[in-house]
C-alpha cells in the first residue's frame, strides 16, 4: 500500500479565472477501463468552489484510457470500507473504484483522503491524504488523476502540468500569451501584446517561457519568468530571430537566426552569451528541437527543395536526414524519449496538412490527425502520451489533442476568437 | 504612412497627368494587396493634403509617370520564392525609380499564406522579401536603399482558408518609407 502526504502544495496562482477553454472528446480507445470515481464525501462548514470528484473524473474520461461511469448510474455512493460491496461494483462492470472523503482542517484548509480499489480481487491498490487551500484543490484534484492513471496504466500521468498557447481576437489587433491547467482550467494572460507572438517554449524547469514577437521591424526572441512576468530580450539581430527551443538542461537555447543572410539554427549559452552556429546551408533552417541527450538538435530544413526534418550531432557535426515520407514535414517535436517525431506532414503537393508520428527505429509514419484542417504546432505532454496541436474548425483556430497512437482524440475549442501555437509544459516539480 | 515625399509624388500625379497611386501604407490592409479596386479611395484622400508640387523635381514628375511604380505587390507560388515572369516589369519600374533617386527608402515585407508551419513561413517570408531586394540590386539599386522584414504567414492582407485568399497573401510588399 502507498501512502503518500502531500503538505502545503508550493504553487502560486492567481484568482481563480474563468476558463476561456473547453474540453469536446471527439474518440477514446475501444478496450477503455471502467472506472468508478464515487462523489467525496464532505466533512466541513463553509462549501468549496471545486468538486476534486468532478475533476478527477473529468481527468480520467480525457485521457481516453477509461469509460467512467457517472454518479446517478451508480447502485450506492460509499465512502468507506464497510459500505463497499465489490458485488455492486461487479454487476455494474465496473473494474475499479475510487471513494474519497474531503475534510475542512480550519478556514481554507482541506484534507482529502481517497482510496483506489481492484473490484474483482477486491483490494486496495493505492490510498493517497493531500491537502490544500481553496485555490489548491484542482492541484489535488489533478494529482490524484496523475496517480490513479499511473497506477492503473503504468504511464506517469500529466493531467497536472500546464500548456500555454495563443489567443487572437478575430481582428488580429490583441494577441494573448495564457497559460492554463492542461483541461483549459484556471487560464492566465502571462503576456498581451499588438504584436503577434508565437512559439511558446518551456524552459525544462518550467519556470520561464521563450518566444517570438512580431514587431513592426521583424522577429524578436524573449524569455519572460513566468512568476515574476520580467521579459528579457534574448535576441534582436538583423533579419529572423525566431524559433526557440530550450536545451534539456535549461541553460541553452536553440533558436533560427538570419544575420548572416540566411535562416540557419544557433545555440545561445544563457549565462555566457556564447553564440554557435549549428547550421551552413543556403536552404532554409528552421524549428530547431533537442534530443533529451542535449547532443542532438533535430530541425527543418529546405535543402532538399521541401521541408524535411534532419538530425544533426552537435559534438561531431554529423548530419541525417529523417524523413522522407511526405512531400512537406516540418515542426518535428519528440516523444518518448525520442523514440517518436511528431510532425506536421503534408503526404503530397496540395494535399491536406495534418499531425502525423514517426517511428524512428521503424521508420513508420502515421498520420495521427484526420478530422481537423490546416493542422499545425504539434506539442507533446511530458509522458508522451498525448500531442495537442493548431487545427482549423469552422473556420476558427482551435486546439485539438491526439494520441500519439492516434487512439485518443479531443477537441479544446476556446469561446472567443482564435487559439493557436499550444506548447505543453514539463512535469511540475 | 506617407510622408512629405509621398504626399509631393501624388501630387504630381494627379495634377500632371491624372494618374491615380495606391498608398502602400506600410500595414496590411486589404487595399495594400489588391491595389487596383483601392485607388479611388487612396485618391480621394490624396488630394487634399498634397502641398508643396513646384518643389518635385522634373525626374521626379518623369517617374511617377510610370503606372508599374503604383503596382507595390508581388505575388509568388506555394512556398515558392521566385519571381515570376510577369512581376519583372513592376520590379524594372522599381529599380530604375530607385536608381534615379538614391534618397528613396523601401522596406519589402516578405510574407506567407497560412499553410504550412509558422517558423517555416516566417522563413519563406523572408526569403521572398529577399528573392525581391537581390532582383532590385541585380538591376543596380543600390543595397542601402532596402531593407528586407518578414512578417510569415501573420499579416495576411486577405482574411480566408481558400485560394484565393492565399494566392493574395503569398506576397513581398515593396513599402516606400522615403521617395
Amino acid at each position: 500500500m502507498m501512502r503518500i502526504y502531500l503538505f502545503a502544495l508550493c504553487l502560486v496562482l492567481s484568482t481563480v479565472a474563468k476558463a476561456e477553454l473547453t474540453i469536446e472528446i471527439t474518440q477514446g480507445i475501444a478496450s477503455s477501463i471502467p472506472i468508478s470515481v464515487v462523489p467525496f464525501q464532505y466533512n466541513g462548514k463553509s462549501t468549496p468552489d471545486e468538486g476534486v470528484d468532478n475533476i478527477v473524473r473529468d481527468d480520467l474520461e480525457r485521457s481516453g484510457h477509461f469509460s467512467v461511469l457517472a454518479p446517478r448510474d451508480m447502485l450506492s455512493h460509499p465512502h468507506s470500507e464497510e459500505d463497499l460491496y465489490f458485488r455492486d461494483w461487479r454487476l455494474l462492470k465496473q473494474e475499479y473504484v475510487v471513494m474519497g472523503v474531503m475534510t475542512e482542517l480550519s478556514t481554507n484548509q482541506y484534507q482529502i483522503r481517497y482510496q483506489l480499489f481492484d473490484v474483482f480481487n477486491e483490494r486496495e491498490l493505492l490510498t493517497q491524504t493531500l491537502k490544500g487551500s481553496s485555490t489548491q484543490l484542482r492541484d489535488v484534484a489533478h494529482r490524484i488523476s496523475d496517480a490513479i492513471y499511473e497506477q492503473l496504466t503504468g504511464i506517469r500521468g500529466a493531467f497536472s502540468t500546464k500548456i500555454a498557447y495563443v489567443t487572437t481576437n478575430p481582428q488580429r489587433t490583441r494577441f494573448n500569451l495564457s497559460i492554463a491547467d492542461s483541461d483549459g482550467a484556471r487560464e492566465k494572460v502571462i503576456l498581451s501584446s499588438k504584436y503577434s507572438i508565437f512559439s511558446p517554449a518551456w524552459a525544462p524547469d518550467g519556470k520561464r517561457i521563450a518566444y517570438v514577437m512580431l514587431e513592426d521591424s521583424g522577429s524578436k526572441v524573449y524569455v519572460q519568468d513566468i512568476t515574476t512576468g520580467k521579459k528579457q530580450l534574448v535576441s534582436a539581430n538583423k533579419g529572423l530571430n525566431s524559433a526557440p527551443a530550450f536545451s534539456p538542461d535549461g541553460n541553452k537555447l536553440a533558436l533560427t537566426l538570419s544575420k548572416d543572410g540566411n535562416p540557419e539554427i544557433y545555440v545561445v549559452d544563457l549565462n555566457t552569451r556564447h553564440w554557435l552556429r549549428v547550421t551552413n546551408h543556403y536552404g532554409i533552417d528552421t524549428e530547431p528541437n533537442w534530443m533529451p541527450d542535449g547532443k542532438h538538435i533535430i530541425f527543418t530544413s529546405g535543402r532538399s527543395g521541401n521541408p524535411q526534418i534532419y538530425r544533426k550531432n552537435l559534438e561531431s557535426g554529423y548530419l541525417e536526414r529523417l524523413t522522407f515520407d511526405g512531400h512537406y514535414n516540418a515542426r518535428a517535436r519528440l516523444a518518448q524519449d525520442g523514440r517518436f517525431l511528431v510532425l506536421v506532414h503534408q503526404a503530397k503537393q496540395g494535399g491536406d496538412f495534418h499531425i502525423a508520428s514517426l517511428d524512428l527505429t521503424r521508420g513508420l509514419l502515421q498520420i495521427l490527425s484526420s478530422d481537423t484542417y490546416l493542422d499545425e504546432s504539434p506539442s507533446v505532454s511530458p509522458n508522451g502520451v498525448m500531442v495537442m496541436y493548431a487545427a482549423k474548425h469552422n473556420k476558427r483556430s482551435i486546439l485539438a489533442a491526439v494520441s500519439v497512437d492516434g487512439d485518443v482524440k479531443f477537441l479544446v475549442p476556446s469561446k472567443n476568437g482564435d487559439v493557436r501555437e499550444p506548447a505543453w509544459g514539463p512535469y511540475p516539480n | 504612412m506617407q510622408n512629405m515625399g509621398w504626399n509631393k509624388l501624388f501630387a504630381v500625379s494627379l495634377l500632371t497627368l491624372a494618374i491615380t497611386g495606391c498608398a502602400s501604407s506600410g500595414g496590411t490592409t486589404d487595399e495594400a494587396a489588391v491595389t487596383e479596386t483601392a485607388m479611388e479611395e487612396s485618391q480621394t484622400q490624396a488630394v487634399p493634403g498634397s502641398p508643396d508640387v513646384d518643389v518635385v523635381t522634373e525626374e521626379q514628375a518623369a517617374m511617377a509617370a510610370n503606372p508599374l511604380l503604383d503596382q507595390t505587390v508581388i505575388y509568388f507560388g506555394f512556398d515558392r520564392s521566385e519571381i515570376r515572369p510577369e512581376f519583372k516589369d513592376i520590379l524594372n519600374a522599381h529599380a530604375e525609380y530607385l536608381v534615379a533617386n538614391p534618397q528613396a527608402r523601401v522596406v519589402l515585407e516578405g510574407h506567407c499564406d497560412e499553410r504550412g508551419t509558422v517558423e517555416y513561413n516566417l522563413a519563406l517570408g523572408e526569403r521572398r522579401a529577399n528573392t525581391v531586394k537581390r532582383y532590385l540590386v541585380v538591376q543596380g539599386v543600390n543595397p542601402s536603399q532596402l531593407e528586407s522584414v518578414s512578417f510569415g504567414e501573420e499579416r495576411p492582407a486577405v482574411v480566408g482558408s481558400d485560394d484565393s485568399a492565399w494566392s493574395k497573401n503569398r506576397r513581398t510588399e515593396i513599402n516606400y518609407q522615403a521617395r
